[in-house]
């Protein structure tokens, strides 16, 4: 007997992407490029996020033929991205058989309250958060891969800190706690009771946590697996900056290397210009997209 | 007994924690010089296109070395590629440890990985495989013994002293597998002390 789309099959593949680097692209070429870089897995969209943020509008999925050439122009998985709520999206990108769906806060959510009942996929999807009852919702709705929202197309790693720092503190928290005070964390976090119990039986997130939202050199990318993170989502930071196919090879070199500054040091000399960054500060309130 | 875990990307902590179970010293290994001292190597699942272009230090190169001279390596899924003599739709391989032919996610895209119960040979009759976007076994040549099939394609493979699979033993809670690469290495730790 033969199965698939199994929970152990879709949260396996992002177990073998660890110590990875993903990263967005927009067209086949530069997933050649990503690939050539050493990525680990990219992220097809119509628009990156810095330009999204720059151009506003409604962000969608990408068009199915851009991302059929991306199929075709690699062997390393494909994902791509779907509105947080948008059912159909990631139904045509299953019928696409893209390898992971991102129901993403970078695009425009199609649905107010709710996300997308992943269960009933059998394409994996990986999802944002920026604290663990946000994670844990996630996993509970079915997510087999969680990545920390940070702030997306900023260039700013800031927001990305904070969800990881936050996330790995309350990991600890729900770690130590005994175990009659479980039910009221779960209840303070928005987390459900099950999925605090599978930490405690792990001893840490029962998925993989990849860091994403801001990340733009080398040095924040290896802080990030310093931090904890089991590998990067780079969005704008690679085809947004001076020379994309040098940074991509040195983020990806900096991530598998992050204990060792020397080659921190030695891969971001001369990589000319980084993507401008934004400070949070100066983001209006409703253009934050990490509360989507 | 200690065994290394090829530690440059993938699902190389589940690989530490089976070893660990079995009462093995795992250790992570990202530099040839990391190499000496063991008594076998695991080159675990992940992006074989990312492993082979990180594998800085010419650790693929010493792992090469090592295998010409008999050392244990286990390879799965990424891991068989990098052993792999030839791979489909590409003029050159890694390592070339083993004599067979892979394609490359020759299970199909992500949507079709997928869990079954596998006849191992010499190992089990049912044991829990799980493929991710796996590769096949297209061709083996002389010396090399199949020790599964998944209808019809080889998906495990020895050629003396190196063991393929192109599923992940790793990501299940049976050891057997893992255990029978101990026991490779345990011959092979012999064999070396009496010459």
């Amino acid at each position: 007997m033969v199965e698939k789309g199994t929970y152990r099959v879709k949260s396996g593949l992002a177990e073998m992407l660890k110590g990875g680097v993903i990263m967005d692209v927009t067209t086949a070429d530069q997933a050649i490029i990503a690939e050539r870089a050493g990525a680990v897995a990219v992220m097809s969209l119509e628009r990156v996020p810095a330009d999204i943020r720059a151009q506003g509008g409604v962000a969608r999925m990408a068009d199915p033929g851009r991302i059929k050439e991306i199929l075709a122009a690699v062997s390393i998985p494909v994902m791509a991205k779907a509105r947080i709520g948008h059912f159909v999206e990631a139904q045509v990108l299953e019928a696409l058989e893209v390898d992971y769906i991102d129901e993403s806060e970078v695009l425009t959510p199609a649905d107010p309250q709710h996300h997308i009942d992943k269960w009933t996929f059998a394409v994996p999807f990986v999802c944002g958060a920026r604290n663990l009852g946000e994670a844990c919702r996630r996993i509970a709705e079915g997510a087999a891969m969680i990545r920390t929202k940070g702030e997306p197309g900023t260039g700013n790693v800031v927001e990305a800190v904070r969800h990881m720092r936050l996330m790995n503190k309350q990991i600890r928290l729900v770690l130590s706690a005994p175990p009659g005070e479980l039910m009221s964390m779960a209840k303070e976090m928005g987390a459900p009771y099950q999925v605090l119990l599978a930490i405690r039986e792990k001893g840490r997130l029962p998925v993989v946590n990849f860091a994403a939202g801001g990340i733009a050199t080398p040095s924040d990318a290896a802080m990030m697996m310093q931090l904890g993170c089991d590998g990067i989502f780079v969005g704008s930071g690679v085809f947004k900056s001076g020379d994309p196919e040098k940074r991509a090879r040195a983020i990806v070199e900096a991530t598998t290397h992050y204990k060792e500054p020397g080659i921190v040091a030695s891969v971001s000399e001369g990589l000319g210009e980084a993507m401008v960054g934004i400070s949070i500060d100066e983001i209006p309130p409703h253009e934050m997209m990490q509360v989507r | 007994m200690r065994i290394g875990v090829l530690a440059v990307q993938g699902a190389v902590r589940e690989h530490l924690n089976i070893l660990s179970q079995l009462g093995i010293d795992g250790r992570r290994v990202k530099k040839a010089e990391q190499l000496s001292g063991l008594s076998g190597l695991i080159l675990p699942g992940g992006e074989s296109t990312a492993i082979s272009l990180l594998s800085r230090g010419c650790v693929l190169a010493k792992v090469g070395e090592l295998a010409s001279k008999g050392f244990p390596i286990f390879g799965t899924c990424a891991g068989m590629i990098l052993l792999a003599n030839e791979i489909e739709g590409q003029e050159d391989a890694y390592v070339r440890a083993i004599d067979i032919a892979v394609a490359r996610n020759a299970s199909g895209r992500q949507v079709d990985s997928f869990e079954t119960m596998l006849c191992v040979k010499g190992v089990a009759d049912d044991f829990p495989a799980v493929f991710i976007r796996a590769p096949y076994i297209t061709r083996v040549g002389n010396g090399v013994t199949v020790l599964a099939k998944h209808e019809g394609a080889a998906v495990m493979a020895r050629q003396g002293n190196v063991l393929v699979a192109s599923f992940h033993p790793e990501l299940t809670r049976d050891m057997r597998i893992h255990r029978y690469f101990v026991e490779m290495a345990r011959e092979h730790e012999k064999k070396e002390a009496i010459l």
